[in-house]
């Protein structure tokens, strides 16, 4: 009795043992790809460089898993899944999910995210071309890189020609940045302009990351306890001052209303943005038809163009990681290298899309390539201004919890611009989301 | 002699176990599905519980900590308040149209033509899920929407007004959204209410020679009362359990400045970070006052109804 009872001693502390070591970190052979997204940027791209290249093995079916960011239901959903990466049926093992720099540090730091050098097997060689911050950002405390990218986001200002020519007198990037390359003459600049009837920017948070970007205090320290940058505290004078004098059309982010003011009855003069601003978002508002030509006279599109603006700055990205657990790894690795290390690819992403991609040198070969020139941004070449401030960009502020302080500062002062609550009131709002969103955190 | 007697009992026996199999599987599911979630949700809110990014915390025992989090620190107050009146709001107007339109369809004096079409028509605003409902409203009265461009163009107003930054224009468009999706089914309850008096007391009173406004409140409100205890129950229920529409119309914010927040939708806040504990002590609050506003509300109406014997 007592040997039969050893052996099932044995015998469980044997497969319990075994049970840590079964689940690998990853594989090969699967026959569904599964990427998790929360918009059809990444998806356009894949389709237009990586499947009609014909890198898709013919057994291999992509399954693109889209959850829309709003309400924090793309991060809801994608944890749910990674928690239950171990269990779930090889066809619905996650293989790469999407992240953006707002919370790029919550997945960085754990064990589900894959080693792009050891694991996924990019190369030193691979990575160099690539802009140090996207690399930092994604590198967690042990100097492991646990995510790529394909694009860069230094940024800028991106103004309608037309409204210039009126206004300042010229739609030269040139001359029209040297009005307005530092805050003040910016507010010069926007009273020139409610003068003639525009907006200098449509709304409460068109320049939030111009202020945030250039901050020089994490959102969260070591202990938890929560910190306001000045640069927050001039965002949203500014932003109050802005309000009053009419200087913007009172819209928040992302709305209705703050899309349209690009279109072609648009009012605003201008938008804060990066590369990915430009293609993904002002092109689709601009046009006067949908489903219209990409030219001058479709709406306001290639009625615009780029200058630095008061302050450089960058915002957001994103980046792509490989799962742990992915059953996938040769094509996650293939994908990883066309879409982010390819100098062909990226120069056509560049070229066609108008991203300024994440390699030093195909945005030096396009700065200096004088045929090349944007549609959007009327023939613009605008990658020349931006390579230094993109070499510049540091990301060593960024913390897990940034995202919700974002979204939360912007909702509790929305009520304060619309002279709905004080400030003192506006600031308790604030404290009282992000506690709630994150119970660990001190005031 | 005792054989017949016998055969009796077991006849009896055997239908009454029949009873119970035909109950069973509401009780089942009631006891999977509701009563035991209720006693988890009560277990989970002495505990602390929540999770960061992909990390866990807890749980651990706090006791009556996350009670105490929720009186002190939270402004439950202010979201039980603001559930309350955006409950009143539509309720008031929701039963005063509905009583009309009930005892104008049940006419037997008026017989209105139509009574199918506009009992559809009522009803079809019910049918609509409240989030698709509510979505449609925000873009109906976003500040570039279609209302705003028809009163500016009309003339009525000479800039669009922000519907979302106004108070008392948020609150209203959620009281009409409530309003517009129960009517129809409190008219018809209470239409089934009034059908359910028996004919002969109306035409008495007719004979007597009592006026519409007599009949109401001398006969058909005292009668109705069991429905009208219903209807103000459930609707109770309902209203302090309000999230669909507020939540997708303000976008899960209840603003401006949180005065559109209800009690559900704070819970939802802290189901954000699956803090399970916070939120079950919110849950448990919730679930006491709805059970003694209920109770109050019953023995209240129904006070008058039982003395007067017209029930046994």
């Amino acid at each position: 009795m007592r040997k039969i009872l050893v052996a099932l001693l044995a015998l469980t502390v044997a497969t319990g043992a075994v049970g840590l070591f079964a689940a690998p970190k990853f594989s090969d052979g699967g026959k569904v790809l599964t990427i998790y997204v929360w918009n059809d940027e990444f998806q356009t791209r894949f389709k237009d460089y990586f499947e009609k290249a014909g890198l898709v093995p013919k057994d291999v079916t992509v399954n693109w898993v889209v959850t829309p960011n709003q309400d924090n239901a793309y991060q809801n959903k994608l944890d749910e899944a990674l928690l239950n990466q171990d269990k779930a049926s090889p066809n619905d093992k996650i293989d790469i999910f999407l992240v953006e720099a707002d919370y790029a540090l919550k997945y960085v730091n754990t064990d589900a995210s894959l080693d792009v050098m050891k694991d996924v097997g990019l190369t030193k060689a691979d990575l160099s071309q690539q802009f140090q911050y996207t690399k930092d950002i994604m590198t967690d405390k042990n100097g492991v890189l646990k995510g790529v990218s394909w694009q860069g986001c230094p940024a800028g200002f991106i103004y309608r020609r037309s409204i210039a020519k009126e206004v300042l007198g010229t739609d030269d990037p040139a001359k029209v940045q040297a009005q307005i390359d530092s805050w003040e003459k910016f507010d010069a600049v926007a009273a020139k302009l409610k003068a003639k009837g525009y907006f200098a920017v449509s709304g409460y948070d068109d320049d939030f990351r111009v202020f945030t970007d250039n901050a020089t205090v994490p959102w969260v320290d070591k202990n938890g306890k929560i910190q306001i940058d000045q640069n927050i505290n001039k965002w949203i004078d500014q932003t109050k001052e802005y309000t009053d004098k009419g200087y913007n059309n009172k819209a928040s982010l992302w709305s209705a209303e703050s899309s349209a003011g690009a279109g072609p009855n648009g009012k605003v003069f201008g938008y804060f943005g990066p590369g990915w601003f430009i293609d993904f978002c002002l092109a689709g508002w601009s046009k006067a038809d949908p489903k219209g030509p990409d030219a001058l006279g479709n709406g306001t599109y290639g009625d615009w163009a780029f200058a630095k603006g008061p302050q450089g700055f960058s915002w957001g990205g994103t980046w792509l990681v490989a799962a742990a657990g992915t059953d996938n790894i040769s094509l996650v690795k293939s994908i990883f290298k066309k879409m982010t290390v390819d100098q062909s690819t990226l120069t056509a992403i560049a070229k066609d899309k108008g991203d300024f991609t994440n390699n030093i040198a195909v945005i030096n070969n396009l700065a200096n390539d004088k045929k090349f020139g944007n549609k959007f941004l009327g023939g613009q070449n605008y990658y020349g201004l931006l390579v230094d401030s993109a070499k510049k960009i540091s990301r060593k502020n960024i913390t897990g919890y940034d995202q919700g302080c974002t979204e939360a500062l912007m909702a509790a002062f929305k009520d304060y611009f619309d002279g709905k609550v004080t400030k003192d009131q506006a600031w308790g709002n604030f404290y009282t989301a992000i506690l709630e969103k994150y119970p660990n955190l001190k005031k | 002699m005792s054989r017949p007697i016998a055969a009796k009992k077991r006849k009896t026996v055997e239908y009454t176990r029949w009873g119970y199999f035909f109950i069973a599987p509401f009780f089942i599911i009631y006891t999977v599905f509701a009563l035991i979630p209720l006693i988890s949700t009560f277990y989970n809110s002495f505990f602390e519980t929540y999770r960061i990014g992909l990390s866990q915390v807890g749980p651990n025992f706090v006791g009556i900590q996350n009670f105490i989090s929720v009186f002190t620190e939270s402004k439950i107050y202010i979201y039980a308040w603001n559930t309350v009146l955006l409950w009143v709001l539509n309720f008031i107007p929701q039963i005063a149209v509905s009583l009309l339109l009930a005892v104008l369809f049940t006419s037997s004096s008026m017989n209105i033509k139509g009574q199918q079409f506009f009992k559809t028509v009522i009803y079809m605003p019910n049918l609509i899920m409240a989030s698709a409902f509510s979505m449609l409203f925000f873009a109906l009265f976003s500040d570039g929407g279609p209302v705003n461009s028809m009163i500016v163009n009309a003339g009525l107003v000479s800039e669009p007004i922000r519907f979302g930054s106004s108070v008392g224009w948020t609150r209203a468009l959620i009281c009409i959204m409530n309003f517009m999706m129960w009517f129809g089914n409190t008219t018809i309850l209470l239409m089934a209410g009034i059908m359910g008096i028996d004919n002969s007391l109306f035409e008495a009173a007719r004979i007597d020679g009592a006026g519409t406004g007599k009949v109401f409140f001398r006969i058909t409100m005292p009668l109705l009362k069991p429905i009208f205890v219903f209807v103000f129950i459930t609707s109770l229920i309902g209203g302090l359990q309000m999230f669909d529409v507020p939540q997708i119309l303000t976008n899960g914010s209840g603003n401006p400045d949180r005065t559109s927040m209800t009690l559900i939708m704070f819970l939802n806040k802290h189901l954000a970070s699956r803090n399970y504990g916070m939120a079950g002590a919110v849950s448990v609050l919730i679930f006491f006052v709805t059970g003694a506003l209920s109770l109050v509300a019953y023995r209240v109406t129904m006070r008058g109804y039982r003395d007067s014997g017209a029930t046994n």
